[in-house]
């Protein structure tokens, strides 16, 4: 199957709208999961006692944050370079999706720092990169709304998309770089996970539960601008007729 | 070479220079990224110029067992902090977040008293990045099989 | 009675777990149903341009 399969929006749209409700349940029965485990059967940590139940919100939001971007990224370079007619729309119905979830890790880690560090905020490297991370997307969404011709947003918002991708290894090795006050990673690192596996596994539950809602909501997003495209079409079509 | 080769080689061109651009200029401001400094640290930057006092900076470390100590007054406390390597004595008056404790990891901000004591205005804890439950780290201290950083 | 407000006390640490949980619930309820609601609303416009044009079509014939 080729790139450019899935390149006819009608075949896109019946398999998008087939796979949509699918996701959308499943990501609601993990999320229920999910948060059963995080709230009643993990333990109080050693050190952190009941604030780590906040962890199985914030990593999950951390980690989208982060995967949303790449995706964008991706997307959008291969929008500007095989200009697959349906990699634009993927890029630009990601954005809010990815800023919705960095919004979220910053807050929720602020709200497990106060407690546990004793700060809401410091400057760090890694608190810092994300917070530059959410302004991406927000200049990112900015850009597709400030210029009128769409292929010229496309185009613009493909380069900054591109521009800002260096800020994901930035922000993913800014714990091992630098002195931070964040701690390091403690799932994806190169000795195994530095949690025990009562943790660990509704943290797992919880990421998949993330990931499947961005795919649902994802495609009902992709689905929506490509209504949008198609609308402008047709009113352009009656103006000029 | 088709257009779609020569995009792919102009992106990729475009972001090989970029990310090197950036890299250089996080190398060039590695001393404001850095969010604090460890006692070696610390020591290693006061041999080349020695750091005037009052000037605000960071420091960070592991509180040494047995060091912390309350005045009188109730409220100041002074402690040590090590990196194993080097040890740097710290007074603090103020709020101590939860995980304060002897043998933590703690992040503190002031400035460098003309006797070599850090005067600290604000300290905060830092954790590592292990978590368990609290049987299964009582389990591993019987054990003798603790690493932690509270030993 | 003592275990559920127990529960509801996380440890002292209530007031900032609690909170953390609800706004990323609500966060991702929104953002769930403004992208529905979103898609539906361009469903609708899409099928009454393309009613409208065939009607005009129509008359023309």
């Amino acid at each position: 199957m080729s790139m450019h399969y899935f390149a006819n929006p009608t075949r896109f749209n019946r398999l998008a709208g087939r796979i949509q409700p699918w996701a959308g349940g499943l990501a609601a029965i993990l999320l229920v999961v999910g948060l059963y485990m995080a709230l009643f059967e993990v333990p109080a940590d050693y050190q952190q006692g009941d604030t780590v139940r906040i962890m199985f919100v914030h990593v999950p939001s951390a980690w989208m944050a982060m995967f949303c971007y790449s995706f964008l990224a991706v997307a959008s370079a291969v929008a500007l370079i095989w200009k697959h007619p349906l990699a634009d729309l993927a890029a630009k119905a990601s954005a809010p999706i990815g800023a919705g979830f960095t919004f979220l890790a910053l807050v929720t880690g602020s709200i497990w720092g106060k407690p546990m560090w004793g700060t809401w905020w410091v400057w760090d490297a890694r608190l810092t990169s994300v917070l530059i991370l959410f302004f991406l997307y927000l200049g990112y969404m900015a850009l597709w709304q400030s210029i009128e011709d769409g292929q010229k947003a496309a185009k613009a918002a493909a380069v900054l998309a591109l521009v800002g991708a260096v800020n994901v290894p930035i922000i993913k090795f800014s714990v091992d770089w630098w002195n931070t006050l964040h701690q390091p990673a403690s799932v994806m690192r190169m000795d195994g996970p530095a949690i025990h596996p009562s943790m660990l596994w509704p943290l797992l539950i919880m990421a998949l539960a993330f990931q499947v809602y961005f795919v649902a909501l994802l495609l009902a997003r992709m689905r929506m601008e490509l209504n949008l495209r198609r609308i402008r079409a047709l009113r352009l079509a009656e103006r000029s007729s | 070479m088709t257009r779609k080769q020569r995009r792919l080689y102009i992106v990729g061109g475009f972001m090989l220079i970029f990310a090197s651009a950036a890299a250089l200029v996080l190398m060039a401001f590695e001393e404001n990224i850095v969010f604090f400094y460890s006692p070696s640290e610390l020591a290693q930057k006061s041999e080349q110029q020695p750091i005037p006092p009052g000037r605000r900076l960071r420091i960070g470390g592991l509180v040494e067992e047995g060091s912390v100590q309350r005045d009188a007054d109730g409220v100041t406390i002074t402690f040590r902090v090590t990196d194993t390597v080097e040890v740097l004595p710290v007074r603090f008056r103020g709020l101590l977040p939860d995980l304060f404790r002897e043998g933590q990891g703690i992040v503190a901000e002031g400035t460098l008293a003309m006797n070599g004591t850090f005067v600290a205005t604000e300290v905060l804890a830092k954790h590592d990045e292990t978590y368990m439950p609290k049987e299964v780290a009582e389990a591993l201290k019987k054990a003798g099989q603790w690493q932690g950083d509270d030993e | 009675m003592d275990a559920i407000g127990q529960f509801f006390a996380m440890g002292g640490y209530a007031a900032y777990v609690w909170p953390a949980f609800a706004i990323v619930l609500v966060v991702m309820a929104l953002m769930w149903f403004t992208g529905i609601h979103g898609w539906r609303k361009s469903e609708q416009t899409l099928a009454a341009l393309r009613s409208n044009r065939r009607q005009r079509e129509g008359d023309a014939e």
